[in-house]
């Protein structure tokens, strides 16, 4: 799995915010992350504690938002919730289905002092 | 390439060196403690919005740019270890390399042997050791690319690690990505592994001489992997005996023109 990857790629943006914006302090993280993304959470939680140790995110909390999966159909274009890549749409069954909301892997917002 | 995002070139090594990651912390560290003293201790929110694989994202345009401008076509082979991708490069650098110049980066943890098969054929390979990573990013592909020498309207081929997961979420840059699924694994695989079949455009089919020993059920398996990918396009082949081969060269063929055709129309329009 890649979750130490993604752990580095969240301590390098977060350690560019802080010179960016003169902190030095992270006590919460908010990342969202989408139902469809291949974010295994506690796999996340447990090699981001590992990466920021000694480091400006070293008491920060780690807040998962969830976003839902949302699909159009490229059939029927109706707009439905879908939990994995081969949902068939619930209205006309085909699987041409097209992912517009559950591929988030993103920080929003950090509580900083 | 990524030079332009004052990127250094030292820290990656390839062909045996070991490879390092950024040093990013090193700086950070002193620029915070510099500042300790002078900022007072209020909690505030900052607001980030930014994708976890920016960086990468970022690194994947540039190499894009950069064979756009060159009229190369660069594919990415994936699949989980031993479906075939090395063999199946073999089989396509002997079909095509005295039409088209071809390069190749190979990407394993550990060893330099499928480079070295690569280059058995005559055609130079660049092998990237992740270690213990479990994927090639796009600044490490980039390096290797500043490494090849690079003929413009050439061919590159990247084989990724082998591993059905993340390198589905790893943009390289490339103009496909294409799924290698052997008969020997099972037809439950596009449903067990959905994001690689999700982010490929082909899959090949390999192993397909085995069949005959095999419970495997093709239109089973073909019906799966479009479950997720509706446009995805299948084609059957056996790398050892060649059948179905001629169908993924003339696919990469097609390819190869328009990557280059873009590059004349683009070259008579200046
Ligand atoms: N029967 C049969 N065997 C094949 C075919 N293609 C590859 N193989 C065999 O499968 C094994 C693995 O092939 P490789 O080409 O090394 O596979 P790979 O995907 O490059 O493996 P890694 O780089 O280690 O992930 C070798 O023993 C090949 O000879 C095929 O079409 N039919
Ligand atoms: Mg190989
Ligand atoms: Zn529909
Ligand atoms: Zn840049
Ligand atoms: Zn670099
Ligand atoms: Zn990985």
């Amino acid at each position: 799995m890649h979750e130490m990857t993604l752990a580095e790629q969240m301590l390098q943006i977060i350690e560019e915010a802080a010179i960016a914006q003169n902190f030095t302090q992270v006590k919460t993280v908010w990342m969202e992350v989408g139902r469809l993304s291949c974010v295994e959470k506690e796999a996340l939680r447990f090699c981001f504690s590992a990466v920021v140790e000694e480091t400006v995110a070293r008491r920060a909390k780690l807040e998962f938002i969830d976003i839902k999966g949302r699909g159009l159909c490229a059939q029927c274009e109706c707009e439905m919730d879908i939990n994995t890549l081969y949902d068939a749409c619930p209205a006309c069954g085909s699987y041409a289905i097209q992912i517009i909301a559950g591929n988030e892997m993103r920080i929003r917002e950090l509580e900083v002092e | 390439m990524c030079t332009t995002c004052g990127c250094g070139t030292k820290h990656i090594h390839m062909d045996g060196d070991i490879l390092y990651h950024h040093e990013y912390a090193e700086t950070v560290g002193g620029h915070t403690h510099h500042m300790h003293a002078s900022v007072i201790n209020e909690s505030r929110r900052v607001r980030i919005e930014q994708a976890i694989l920016a960086k990468n994202n970022h690194f994947a345009q540039h190499n894009r740019h950069y064979l756009a401008q060159q009229g190369i076509f660069m594919v990415n082979l994936v699949s989980s270890p031993g479906s075939g991708k090395t063999t199946i490069l073999i089989e396509t650098i002997k079909a095509l390399q005295n039409e088209i110049p071809i390069a190749v980066i190979e990407g394993d943890q550990q060893t330099d042997q499928d480079a070295v098969r690569i280059r058995a054929t005559g055609v130079p390979a660049v092998q990237i050791n992740t270690g213990k990573g479990c994927h090639l990013d796009a600044h490490m592909v980039g390096h290797a690319m500043e490494k090849l020498d690079l003929q413009s309207n050439s061919l590159l081929f990247v084989e990724n690690v082998g591993n059905l997961v993340c390198p589905a979420a790893f943009d390289l840059g490339e103009a496909h990505k294409v799924v290698i699924l052997s008969v020997t694994e099972g037809e439950d695989k596009p449903l067990k592994y959905p994001d690689m079949f999700h982010a490929a455009d082909v899959m090949l089919l390999n192993k397909c001489d085995l069949l005959p020993y095999l419970s495997f059920d093709v239109s089973c398996a073909i019906d799966f992997a479009r479950r997720i990918n509706p446009a995805l396009q299948v084609i059957q082949i056996s790398a050892i005996q060649g059948s179905g081969l001629q169908q993924w060269i003339d696919w990469i063929k097609s390819g190869h023109q328009q990557a280059a055709q873009v590059v004349m129309t683009e070259k008579a329009i200046l």
